[in-house]
């Protein structure tokens, strides 16, 4: 908590919550936002930030990150993690529970909310297991989950294979109000599949997993939520099918969300062929088709997908400098987040408010997180975007310990100069200073 | 070097044009390969790796014997695949190869594009000797070379006379069998496609990979419909593991549906129709007894061919140009 005034000026103030979009002053005080207007004074002692051409949005939240720690710190820490999430300007991130061991009690919570207090970064709102150990068998103790801190369920990384204990999951979670997160593929459907089904994998000759393993699990698990009334969230959906599933459960009033993220916004099963083989193009669920890129985009600009979410997936070049076939899942999304869901915008795909309210509000209301908006006296958690910034993506530059992004080597537009958590200002990207 | 390829990966990437610099030079590598003292010097010096990550005899064996006629050393790597902390990586595996100062990699690997990862990644040429399920360069241009010596015959040519690629254009060949699980099948069809045949791919809807039209084929689930008018037919091989997959009930309704017998032969393939396998053979499943060693059956000069296809793609990949390619075979 900084009792510092803080003046960010001149830059275009999106706050979808607020309905605000126009040219603001956003005035920090003492850590939380005491105003934003048109017309400020700005007292001489104050700190001004010169937001002119820039957009200054509430901070993004992250409804899905793997932080890698406990267990996996050579791919990535908590602080690592929290570092990479500023540079991308996620004030918040959801840290998934398949670590080593996995978020499935309280001493795990624990320990990845002591590492985030430590790192005094982005804010971190541990996720906890639908099941012990993530074996899809018994219940994880979402009571004592929740009150060490976990804001939701999931086993992600895995699917709940048993319909029984999903419905068991749905319904325990209710006593506990927290949202489940799903990770939908019917194993047996996807086989030895290593990317999607279609004419893209039968030209490289790599096994298949076909889109409809997605969609069956995510219609039994709107079955599911419509029979226990719990809080179903999808998470990373990636197809057609399931799209129109979730448009059809919204329309009946179901309690279920969903999440889209940046590379099945962006990219195609194509882009594994364009680029040889590369292990930074393998990630579960996997890129899909075109008319399915079209229809996740669809239900991101009309609401069917509430937001998006990066599923930030770092490894170490041990996992991903081999053969596809035996690559590690995964690629890292933090810092480029933004940039490739600007180049929605500048393609039509996505308003430039719903693209913010996306990164913002959205999660916010999904996960029932504070934040999201730029509310008076809320705490001042704020992001300060160059939409006009191009960078070359060179991942021996991030700050996730990850280099396994599919924007390696390519020319980017927008980026994040500042972030602020508790209206300290926590990120500042070098060069930026004006 | 193959046109402008350093490596050969797949047939995919090279034009028409490459796929004939590398079939005209295989003429001259079958007259060397059926002299009385098959050795030539025109390797001499060079060092060539098969490194086989995948248990394979006759394409190990066809590689190694056309790097010996040339000259060239050839020694054999058998690896295992192994993913994280469970032994070397194919990188570290690759590089310790390379190492040894090699002129040539030959790789085969389970896992489709291994061949490309390490092409990208050492100095010496590589060439694939069959990766996962996505290409099998040398055994498709093996097969177009056999077909194209098969249609030159029919097409009534002396008997000595070279095969005339041209002879592929306008023609139809059947690939049947496990078209998902085949390299083969990959290879063949980007090979005789870029050669003007047509191709239709026939096996069960469970073998048939999804958008295989996309790479120029037309699809029949019926044997007949595919083979009637054909001009080859390429039986693939049935893998047992597939059995219970469950992509098959068993290889007895297999052989029933799909596989090729005398009377089948007989009463639906034109007279001249070719039958290729790329071996080996499941005798009794894909093909009968009687087929495999029947007249029309041409699997036998698929393996002689196979070694004068990889002598010339030894030779290109090591850095000859074609028309020196016999200079030292008249000398020898």
């Amino acid at each position: 908590m900084s009792d510092e005034t803080i003046f960010i000026e001149g830059g275009r103030v999106i706050d979808p919550a607020a309905g605000t979009d126009g040219l603001r002053t956003v005035v920090i005080r003492a850590g939380r936002i005491a105003e934003v207007s048109e017309r400020v004074e700005r007292p001489r002692e104050a700190r001004a930030i010169d937001a002119r051409g820039r957009w200054v949005v509430p901070g993004f939240i992250d409804l899905h990150a793997h932080l890698r720690e406990p267990g996996q710190e050579y791919k990535e820490t908590v602080e690592t993690g929290a570092r990479a999430a500023l540079a991308g300007g996620f004030t918040a991130v959801c840290a998934m529970p398949n670590t080593l061991p996995p978020n499935d009690n309280a001493s795990v919570t624990e320990l990845v909310l002591a590492r985030a207090a430590e790192a005094g970064l982005a804010r971190v709102y541990p996720v906890g297991c639908i099941s012990k150990g993530l074996k899809g068998e018994e219940l994880a103790e979402y009571g004592e989950l929740k009150e060490a801190g976990c804001v939701a369920l999931s086993d992600d990384g895995r699917p709940v294979a048993s319909p029984a204990l999903m419905r068991r999951a749905l319904e325990y979670a209710r006593a506990f109000d927290l949202p489940v997160s799903v990770h939908e593929e019917d194993l047996s459907l996807v086989g030895k599949g290593v990317m999607h089904e279609g004419e893209t994998s039968t030209r490289l000759g790599l096994l298949g997993a076909p889109a409809a393993a997605e969609e069956v699990m995510v219609l039994r698990d709107i079955a599911l939520a419509e029979l226990t009334g719990g809080r179903l969230h999808i998470a990373h959906l990636s197809c057609q099918g399931s799209v129109r599933a979730v448009r059809e459960a919204k329309r009946r009033g179901l309690a279920v969300t969903a999440e889209a993220t940046p590379h099945h916004l962006a990219l195609r099963d194509e882009d594994v062929a364009r680029s040889g083989y590369d292990s930074s193009f393998k990630m579960n669920p996997p890129l899909r088709s075109a008319a399915d890129v079209l229809a996740v985009r669809e239900g991101l600009a009309d609401g069917t997908i509430d937001c998006i979410a990066t599923d930030h997936a770092p490894h170490s070049l041990v996992e991903k400098e081999v053969e596809f076939d035996l690559a590690a899942n995964g690629v890292v999304g933090l810092e480029t987040a933004f940039a490739v869901c600007l180049a929605l915008v500048r393609e039509g795909a996505l308003s430039e408010r719903r693209l913010v309210e996306a990164l913002t509000a959205a999660p916010a209301r999904t996960f029932g997180l504070p934040g999201g908006a730029l509310a008076k006296d809320a705490p001042a958690d704020v992001a300060i975007l160059d939409p006009a910034h191009e960078w070359r993506c060179d991942p021996a530059g991030f700050f996730t310990k990850g280099r396994n992004s599919p924007w390696k080597g390519a020319s980017l537009r927008g980026r994040c100069t500042h972030a602020f958590v508790g209206g300290r200002l926590v990120h500042e990207l070098r060069g930026a200073l004006r | 070097m193959i046109g402008r390829h350093r490596h050969l990966i797949g047939l995919e990437d090279l034009s028409r044009e490459e796929i004939l610099q590398i079939l005209t030079l295989s003429t001259s590598m079958k007259e060397v390969l059926r002299r009385p003292l098959k050795k030539v010097p025109t390797l001499r010096g060079k060092a060539i790796v098969n490194l086989f990550f995948e248990a394979s005899t006759r394409t190990r064996t066809s590689f190694e014997t056309a790097a010996k006629i040339l000259s060239a050393d050839a020694v054999n790597w058998t690896a295992a695949t192994s993913s994280v902390s469970k032994g070397e990586t194919l990188l570290d595996t690759a590089r310790n190869i390379e190492a040894m100062r090699p002129d040539v990699l030959v790789i085969r690997h389970p896992a489709g594009g291994a061949p490309g990862f390490i092409a990208a990644r050492v100095a010496c040429a590589v060439v694939s000797a069959g990766d996962g399920a996505h290409e099998h360069p040398s055994q498709g241009l093996l097969d177009l070379y056999t077909l194209a010596e098969h249609l030159t015959r029919v097409g009534g040519a002396p008997p000595q006379a070279p095969p005339d690629f041209d002879t592929l254009a306008g023609k139809t060949v059947t690939i049947v069998g496990d078209v998902t699980h085949s390299r083969v099948a990959r290879s063949n069809l980007h090979g005789l496609t870029k050669l003007g045949a047509k191709v239709r791919v026939c096996g069960p809807p469970t073998m048939i990979p999804p958008g295989i039209e996309a790479l120029g084929a037309s699809v029949h689930y019926h044997l007949r419909p595919a083979v009637e008018g054909a001009d080859a037919v390429m039986m693939l091989r049935i893998q047992h593991e597939r059995i219970g997959d469950p992509l098959l009930p068993g290889t007895r309704e297999y052989s029933k549906v799909w596989g090729l017998n005398e009377r089948k032969v007989k009463e639906w393939l034109k007279p001249s129709c070719a039958i290729l396998h790329p071996g080996p053979i499941n005798r009794g499943v894909e093909l009968s007894p009687e087929v495999a060693d029947g007249p029309q059956s041409v699997i036998l000069e698929q393996v002689e061919n196979g070694v004068a296809v990889r002598m010339a793609i030894l030779y290109l990949v090591s850095g000859g140009a074609p028309d020196q390619s016999t200079e030292g075979a008249a000398r020898a």
